[in-house]
């Protein structure tokens, strides 16, 4: 590795704490560090004034007090095309999308990294909460240190191509030492408050905004058996496992959206949080990739997480055809939702991961789930 | 590594002789130009002094000048002003499409505001017909407003054609001249302007001074209210070493302007030459007959003008793209938009160099050079 003081890292900063404490670490360190913020979707108040702005304003002033030149770039296209028409097609199709995993992939280190490395940079970095270590000839993606806020989740559709060009300089870190070195700093952004939900919902109400875009259809709710169990609002609004928004009243357990009958615009409840339609033994999952370049063996163990956040969970992983796996997990696992990503890992280290597809209990696949 | 700034059109370095007219105006004169003792009268008079300079360097005269805290103001005033104080004799107004922001966005508050407007496009060249202007005209038009010369192209706009056709009309002419004060002859009588903007620190003189000449009669509503200043046009004590630099300024930029117009055109002529032996592809932006010589926008097919300009930055190059910004990335260029339709190319890969007070013929042909080079590393 080169001289830090000539090795150029552009760091993708949002006017967050996170990203605002990757760059001057960067910086502390001696690399030259250019910030860039991505302005990936474009939504104006009633006045005209964009919602990024404020974003941007932070970054400036962040950069401005570390010292390093900032700049912005334009995304938007790009985000609409990969990861917002893939976003709506995903709820179309009746399935909980994830659309952190799709920006990852196809914006924040495809276009933004070849951005980056227009300008020269040698390396891009976020701030992530995992780590890339070099090891057996091959660069390898690990966990954060904090267990809480691992993000490697999120990352796991990165190639061995995009992961040996990026830097993620939290990954040995906690939230807590995050902040405390953007106060010590006296960093602008040190009490700003973390985004929650999908970036470009932001604060709103999810359903509110889902509906600008597709059609909401409401419809009936039933048990698995075919009970009535009132009207649902639309089957996009609701996602495997979910409790809340059903309005279904009564005695006994509360009820849980247990599956989707997409041709029947039918959403199926069903009671308790245990309740036995919610569990699963494998998954096919679709558009694997996988960290390293190194070839797999046919089958072998490891674990997963099938929700961001999720402890891990023992597995057997076979791979099939077509960048396709069979996943057979140790013990049922409750609420594996399509569309979502599976990730696995082998300790520390993140093999890769795929989306959820087709969900089986007893070997037979559970259709109801979507 | 060198540092060039090739931005000018966005703003100008403050010349010397400025900051020193500015500082010792800060040092020794205080006084409210509005209070009658010996202080104020001080400070009167040099507002005096520098609305009698401002005002001839147009041909204006010398109660004809309002002083704003910019461009944008003025514009802005030209455009409100006239359209509220004017909206008995009807509420149409023309502009053109490649105006700038301050104008483009007001005109669209207008329209809000129960106002119609008229958007002229221009040629491929950025220039506006005086046809279209004239079919255009309508008997409730109120107000044309057209720029003296783009800020992003450099096109000259047919401003004494337009203010001969309007002579005869009811609308008055408004022309936002920022770009080309100082630099081209104007004579607001011989052409007929009746309201005309300008701001100092495109021409080396300080931020957050400019001036809006208004022609004798024409009915302009106040938007400040306050004391009497600017025979109430625009309320608010003045901004007096502002206007003592903007004075000196205007001073400075009207010695020897044939001289520097010529010394620009020898720039322009160097730099697009020294581009061409570098044998790249590239098309210049604008008019070969009617232009500002000191803004050159330059087409490099394959490049990417984001990509473009952060490097040109990272090599020492100061250049812009000459559009507007939001969230600090770049929204293609209206005035692009308008030359060549929306989907073309020069929309994403136009960058502008503008020149001005203390460029030579050497560092123009460096940044022909470190501009060659980047677009051999982006179009590689």
């Amino acid at each position: 590795m080169k001289d830090p003081k000539n090795t150029r890292v552009v760091v993708g900063m949002s006017g967050g704490v996170d990203s605002s404490v990757a760059a001057y670490l960067l910086k502390e360190q001696g690399y030259d560090v250019i910030g860039i913020f991505m302005k990936n979707w474009d939504d104006t108040d009633e006045f005209g004034v964009c919602t990024a702005t404020e974003d941007y304003e932070d970054v400036i002033r962040v950069a401005n007090q570390i010292g390093i030149p900032y700049y912005a770039v334009n995304f938007e296209k790009e985000y609409w095309d990969k990861v917002f028409t893939y976003f709506l097609d995903e709820y179309k199709a009746g399935r909980t999308p994830n659309p952190d995993v799709m920006c990852n992939k196809e914006i924040k280190f495809k276009a933004f990294l070849d951005h980056a490395l227009k300008l020269g940079a040698d390396y891009l970095a976020t701030g992530h909460y995992a780590r890339v270590i070099v090891e057996d000839g091959e660069t390898k993606m690990l966990r954060g240190v904090d267990s809480n806020k691992d993000q490697t989740y999120f990352l796991n559709q990165l190639s061995q191509d995009q992961i040996s060009k990026v830097m993620f300089p939290l990954g040995h870190l906690t939230k807590p030492e995050v902040r405390e070195i953007a106060k010590k700093a006296g960093l602008a952004t040190a009490n700003k408050k973390d985004s929650t939900g999908i970036c470009f919902i932001g604060e709103r109400n999810f359903k509110e905004f889902l509906s600008q875009y597709l059609p909401a259809q409401p419809g009936r709710m039933e048990t698995l058996t075919g009970e009535y169990k009132g009207e649902h609002q639309g089957l996009m609004y609701y996602t495997i496992g979910q409790r809340h928004g059903l309005g279904i009243g009564g005695d006994g357990d509360p009820w849980f959206v247990v599956g989707k009958d997409l041709e029947r615009n039918v959403l199926l409840v069903g009671q308790g949080f245990h309740n036995e339609a919610l569990y699963s033994d494998a998954i096919i999952a679709t558009k694997v990739s996988w960290v390293s370049n190194k070839e797999k063996p046919k089958e072998f163990r490891c674990t997963a997480k099938f929700r961001y956040r999720q402890p891990d969970n023992n597995v057997t992983v076979r791979l099939l055809d077509n960048d396709e796996v069979e996943v057979i997990f140790d013990e049922p696992i409750r609420a594996v939702t399509p569309g979502q990503a599976v990730v696995f890992y082998n300790g520390e280290e993140c093999l890769g991961g795929g989306t959820i597809d087709k969900i089986f209990k007893n070997e037979k696949q559970l259709t109801y789930v979507g | 590594m060198n540092k060039y700034y090739a931005d000018y059109a966005a703003t100008s370095p403050i010349h010397p002789d400025v900051v020193e007219e500015m500082t010792e105006v800060m040092h020794h004169i205080y006084g409210n130009p509005s209070s009658i003792h010996a202080y104020g009268r001080e400070a009167r008079k040099i507002i005096d002094e520098a609305r009698n300079v401002i005002a001839k360097s147009i041909h204006a005269n010398f109660n004809e000048i309002i002083f704003t805290s910019g461009g944008t103001e003025a514009d802005n005033m030209a455009l409100i002003g006239t359209a509220y104080a004017n909206k008995d004799k009807g509420k149409h107004i023309i502009t053109t499409a490649i105006e700038h922001h301050a104008v483009l966005h007001t005109c669209e508050f207008l329209e809000q505001n129960g106002f119609e407007v008229t958007y002229l496009p221009v040629d491929k060249t950025g220039r506006v017909s005086v046809e279209d202007v004239k079919n255009a005209l309508r008997d409730d038009t109120i107000l044309v407003s057209v720029m003296f010369a783009n800020n992003e192209v450099g096109t000259i706009q047919p401003i004494a054609e337009i203010g001969q056709l309007l002579s005869e009309h009811q609308a008055y002419f408004h022309t936002d001249a920022v770009q080309a004060y100082g630099l081209l002859p104007i004579d607001v009588k011989k052409m007929h302007i009746d309201l005309l903007s300008v701001s100092a620190h495109k021409i080396n003189g300080p931020k957050g001074i400019g001036f809006l000449y208004e022609n004798t009669g024409v009915r302009l509503q106040p938007y400040f209210y306050g004391g009497e200043q600017e025979r109430k046009r625009r309320a608010g004590t003045e901004n007096v070493p502002g206007i003592a630099g903007f004075k000196k300024a205007v001073e400075i930029i009207q010695k020897d302007r044939q001289k520097k117009y010529d010394f620009y055109e020898q720039l322009r002529e160097k730099f697009i030459q020294r581009l061409k032996e570098e044998s790249i592809n590239f098309k210049i932006n604008g008019s070969e007959s009617n232009y500002l010589p000191h803004i050159i926008n330059v087409s490099f097919p394959g490049t990417d003008v984001e990509a473009f300009l952060v490097n040109l930055d990272l090599e020492g190059i100061s250049a812009s793209s000459g559009s507007a910004c939001t969230a600090g990335s770049l929204e293609p260029s209206h005035v692009l938009r308008a030359m060549y339709g929306s989907e073309s190319d020069e929309l994403f890969n136009s960058i502008r160099f503008s020149f001005g007070l203390g460029v030579t013929l050497e560092d123009v042909e460096d940044i022909a050079k470190i501009t060659a080079k980047v677009v051999k590393r982006l179009t590689d």
